[in-house]
């Protein structure tokens, strides 16, 4: 999802009787629902994943904001443009709460940057695909952000506090994402001929892509059973993304617009739809660095991170003038 | 490489009348850049009235560990509650 395929250093989950105590003791107040705080004891594999997930959900919030800054400019109108202003700004908060949760693991926010820029460090696979036109943000908001409040509204629940309340108020800016996105579609698929067509053909790029979100079936992954145990992981890939296709396809409807799957059929005795898997060999190759948007992206972040050096240099220089001057006032003073 | 800003705890007081509380932190080069980036990072959508930031690294905490004997003691104490004292029905309320 904004967080895919995250390690977890363990081969297998231990039971509670093959824990030493303190892990034990760790894991009990989990299990129980206690949320864990930033200097309690935790085991170190813990620590660690969280960090790799954490950072990269904000990674993809911050290389999240490319794809649909390319639109700022040419925003159809004021309006629009405000919106989507306000969205981009949105999504650089989010990045920033949850670089602060991850701060608290002991990284700094320059490492974690750092590890992004060397490429050691991930973001969401769906942020390497181009936005080509005004209905692909609309696609990005409805289906992108729509996916990512699937993932995110289960994570309000997870143990660790920080990351725990990051979420609760990223959920609550969400929904305002997805509304808009859903909102520009609206307008498209209800416009003219060659309006509703660009929807369409928005939805025909991105639908794949946003199922690839979540991730492929981790049913059997080591990975998630040990992220699911520690409760930084709640539902399963399989479990989020079906639940994302069972809200999406009236949603698809009520548009007039048609999801470019032959084989999508509701399923009367599972209650949800069936629905044909993404390419995995595709994501597979976006994940290594392979996608339409790859190299792009990254250029922008490491252009940006270093053009704005010397600003940052230069606030310090000032902080440290203005606190030094203010230090000589007060031994003048004396 | 460039230094890396400081850290800061941002408080928000939401509304007239309440507490500044804690909402997170954020990194700035002075308290006065600090105040700025937390308007922009905590409040967009008028969350607060009130703004204090404070340097991560001028907070003292209690540690995890000291939680049984720092609170511990208050435990014992149910007197300190009202509903430890039982009033007669017929006095009413108090």
């Amino acid at each position: 999802m904004y967080a895919q395929m995250v390690k977890t250093d363990s081969d297998r989950v231990k039971s509670l009787a093959e824990m030493n105590p303190q892990e034990r003791d760790f894991q009990e107040r989990v299990d129980r629902g206690e949320k864990i705080e930033p200097k309690e004891w935790m085991p170190e594999a813990y620590r660690k994943t969280l960090i790799r997930q954490i950072g990269q959900h904000a990674h993809s919030e911050i290389v999240g904001q490319l794809p649909e800054g390319n639109w700022i400019t040419r925003a159809p109108t004021l309006e629009r443009k405000a919106i989507l202003l306000a969205k981009v700004q949105d999504e650089a908060g989010h990045g920033l709460y949850l670089y602060c949760a991850a701060e608290t693991l002991g990284v700094s926010r320059d490492e974690l940057l750092a590890l992004l820029h060397s490429g050691k460090m991930k973001y969401s696979s769906i942020f390497n695909y181009p936005t080509l036109n005004w209905a692909d943000i609309g696609a990005v908001g409805w289906l992108v952000d729509g996916a990512a409040i699937m993932n995110q509204v289960q994570l309000q629940k997870t143990s660790y506090g920080p990351y725990s309340r990051a979420m609760v108020r990223i959920c609550k800016e969400e929904s305002f994402h997805q509304r808009q996105g859903y909102d520009i579609m609206m307008k498209m698929a209800f416009g003219t001929p060659a309006q509703k067509a660009m929807a369409q053909d928005a939805l025909n790029r991105f639908w794949y892509p946003a199922l690839m979100m979540f991730g492929p079936s981790d049913k059997d992954s080591v990975h998630s059973a040990q992220s699911m145990a520690w409760k930084i992981k709640i539902n399963t890939n399989d479990e989020l993304r079906q639940k994302f296709v069972d809200q999406t396809v009236p949603q698809a409807r009520y548009l007039g617009l048609t999801i470019p799957d032959p084989d999508l059929k509701w399923n009367e005795e599972k209650a949800g739809h069936d629905f044909t898997e993404p390419d995995w060999s595709e994501f597979f190759d976006v994940i290594a660095g392979n996608g339409p948007c790859n190299r792009e992206r990254m250029n922008a972040r490491v252009k940006a991170w270093e053009d704005g050096a010397w600003f940052r240099d230069g606030l310090v220089a000032h902080a440290e003038k203005v606190a030094d001057r203010r230090a000589a006032a007060r031994v003048a003073a004396e | 490489m460039s230094s890396e800003w400081p850290l800061w705890e941002v408080f928000i007081r939401g509304q007239h009348g309440l507490n500044h509380r804690h909402v997170g932190s954020l990194h700035a080069p002075d308290a006065e850049l600090a105040i700025k980036h937390a308007r922009d990072v905590y409040t967009r959508r008028n969350e607060g009235v009130s703004i204090w930031v404070v340097k991560s690294n001028d907070i003292s905490a209690s540690s995890p560990s000291d939680k049984g004997p720092l609170f511990e003691p208050s435990n014992s104490k149910v007197y300190r509650h009202p509903t430890f004292f039982e009033i007669p029905e017929e006095v009413g309320h108090m």
